[in-house]
């Protein structure tokens, strides 16, 4: 954020940030890329999109309230069981069960959101991780409802608004996938450029100097939490739908550990952050692990201290600062 | 006669002890320098792989690794510590934690690199095998050892902090950072002491983890989740909280499993959040 020499009223500068720029179309065109270039890696692209939204979900938390959470999956496997377990019991249209799932996984959302506005740092960080492993342990115990280690079974939906049936070859399932995403990344674009966006970018550089200027921290930070549980929630249904199956992987400790380190290293707190790095993670482990699986995260590793070390913004942090300096030049 | 329920009680206790030397050195050094170390377990599996190492290989007993354990993971912790670690002192949770998740990550792949993913097996020595008998139970000789070896930890560590130069320079250092930098302590000098300490003891709890709970390339995240829990449910930089903390969750666990199998570790996790959210500093924090 590069403060402007003259001065510029909040309005003015809220509107500048929520222009689009020709690079943010460029990126969303080569989104569809994958249906001429890669047609044989489309359930992959798939798997992206949604691992994508994912990211997207716990950068509203993570990166514009500095919420660290260590048990996002949580409200991902919320949303993917909801989803399988109507589509299990006879209602198996896409639209509405997405809604019932992101509704579902924000209204847990809400209800811990008063448990999670209260804490603060270690605390913080170790109660998301106690929740985000009792809500897995409720999984796998419950096996009668959710099929436990062996997966949630039987998920049969219907063609999305009747006519597109998921195929074999993964093109509905990109394109179910792709326009979710679109649709939760222009919703949360418009929220992030809004007066609460900058309210909740405010809480995390001050979280005691927010309520002195009218934004309550606690009230913000119950919004901003429900809204991410919502979004994830819609995530999981999606790749419940779209692979008609849950498995406990789901809501495991790993898929948390995963979007964090996914959103780090494309750079939290933008908005492309969790998006670039869902890119780069899900493909350079589609490719590596076909090598050597149990040493992928060996480079992980490597990663996340390369980029804690030397990238503090991440990949798309770093390249706008680049991009920043050219443009001055 | 006793009835079983001792048993469990002396079995929890004996997991709990181990469970406390783990933990015992995070704990101090999260309440001295706030640093998020998730890293911490895999400095007691590298403990448990020389160990392994050398009582296999080099056909060691095995008491006599325990010290080499301490001081190899002491050493590699204060080589990342003046390397890695010091930089971020200043930074936040989320660096911190990123960190140290990547050197766990880092630390898993290589011993399943050069050790495989399967379990290690040990050899203790005859004197720890068996059990004895005391009222009607049969209380394993080894685990009796572990009790003694943390009382011995314990003693240690609460006389070395209360009455040495070094432990009032820790207490300092925990209790007002900046305070104890404008007294002349060095603080950072301290930290990497204490950290080398903690690091050496996971080492040891590490080696010591074989017998009882196996040794695998995943030690460093299984138990990281109990050794945060004792940490935290324990408060920050308190040995008497982890001590507590580790009994309670050590019992609770054992106790969990043999009456409760079909709960797992959900009792665990249970006890952890309402405590926290009871008490967020924790049963024995200060802050």
């Amino acid at each position: 954020m590069v403060p402007a020499a003259t001065t510029v009223t909040p309005q003015a500068y809220l509107q500048a940030r929520s222009r689009w720029h020709p690079l943010e179309i460029a990126f969303w065109l080569a989104t569809l890329l994958p249906f001429v270039l890669f047609p044989n890696y489309l359930s992959l692209a798939s798997q992206i999109a949604i691992t994508a939204l994912f990211a997207l979900s716990l950068d509203i938390i993570l990166g514009y309230a500095g919420i660290v959470s260590l048990g996002h999956a949580a409200f991902f496997g919320i949303g993917a069981y909801t989803a399988g377990l109507i589509s299990k019991f006879g209602w198996g249209e896409p639209i509405s069960g997405l809604i019932v799932a992101a509704a579902v996984a924000g209204l847990v959302g809400f209800a811990l959101s008063f448990v999670i506005a209260r804490f603060r740092h270690f605390t913080l960080i170790m109660i998301t991780l106690g929740l985000g492993l009792l809500a897995f342990e409720a999984a796998n115990r419950a096996h009668w409802l959710t099929g436990g280690s062996d997966g949630l079974q039987g998920i049969s939906i219907w063609p999305v608004l009747g006519l597109f049936k998921f195929d074999l070859y993964g093109y509905t399932a990109y394109t179910y996938s792709l326009a979710v995403l679109f649709v939760v990344f222009l919703g949360a674009r418009r929220l992030i450029n809004s007066p609460f966006g900058l309210a909740l970018r405010g809480i995390r550089e001050n979280w005691v100097r927010m309520p002195a200027i009218g934004a309550d921290s606690r009230a913000h930070i119950r919004k901003a939490y429900t809204i991410a549980a919502a979004i994830a929630g819609l995530a999981g249904a999606v790749l419940a739908q779209t692979t008609e199956n849950v498995s406990l992987e789901s809501i495991s400790f790993q898929r948390s550990a995963d979007v964090l380190v996914m959103l780090v290293l494309g750079g939290a707190g933008r908005l492309y952050g969790g998006l670039v790095g869902a890119i780069i993670f899900m493909v350079a482990r589609d490719q590596f692990s076909g090598i050597a699986p149990q040493y992928w995260y060996f480079w992980i590793g490597v990663l996340l201290i390369t980029v804690v070390m030397v990238l503090p913004n991440g990949i798309v942090g770093g390249l706008s600062h680049i991009y920043g300096r050219w443009r001055r030049k | 006669m006793l009835p079983p329920v001792f048993g469990v009680l002396f079995d929890g206790l004996a997991y709990g002890m181990l469970l406390f030397v783990l933990s015992v050195g995070l704990s101090v050094t999260l309440g001295l320098m706030n640093f998020v170390n998730l890293a911490h377990c895999a400095f007691a599996m590298l403990g448990g792989y020389v160990t392994v190492t050398l009582v296999n290989e080099f056909g060691w007993p095995f008491l006599a690794t325990l010290p080499v354990a301490f001081i190899a993971a002491a050493i590699v912790s204060v080589a990342l510590e003046r390397t890695l670690y010091r930089r971020l002192y200043r930074s936040s949770d989320l660096d911190q934690v990123l960190l140290t998740i990547g050197l766990a990550f880092i630390s898993v792949a290589i011993a399943a690199y050069i050790f495989g993913t399967t379990q290690q097996p040990v050899e203790t020595p005859g004197l720890l095998r068996g059990s004895v008998n005391v009222l009607g139970l049969g209380l394993g000789k080894y685990r009796l050892f572990l009790v003694g070896v943390a009382l011995v930890v314990t003693a240690l560590l609460v006389a070395g902090l209360e009455y040495t130069r070094f432990g009032a320079q820790v207490r300092a250092a925990v209790d007002n950072q900046r305070m104890a930098r404008g007294v002349g302590i060095d603080v950072d000098r301290t930290f990497a002491s204490t950290f080398a300490l903690g690091s050496g003891l996971a080492g040891l709890g590490g080696a010591l983890a074989i017998e009882i709970v196996g040794l695998d390339p995943n030690f460093a995240f299984t138990y990281l989740v109990y050794v945060l829990i004792i940490v935290s449910v324990g408060g920050l930089g308190s040995i008497a909280g982890s001590f507590a903390a580790a009994i309670l969750i050590g019992v609770s666990d054992v106790a969990g499993k043999y009456y409760a199998p079909e709960l797992g570790a959900f009792l665990i996790y249970l006890v952890m959040v309402v405590v926290l959210m009871w008490r967020p500093a924790g049963l024995f924090g200060r802050r």
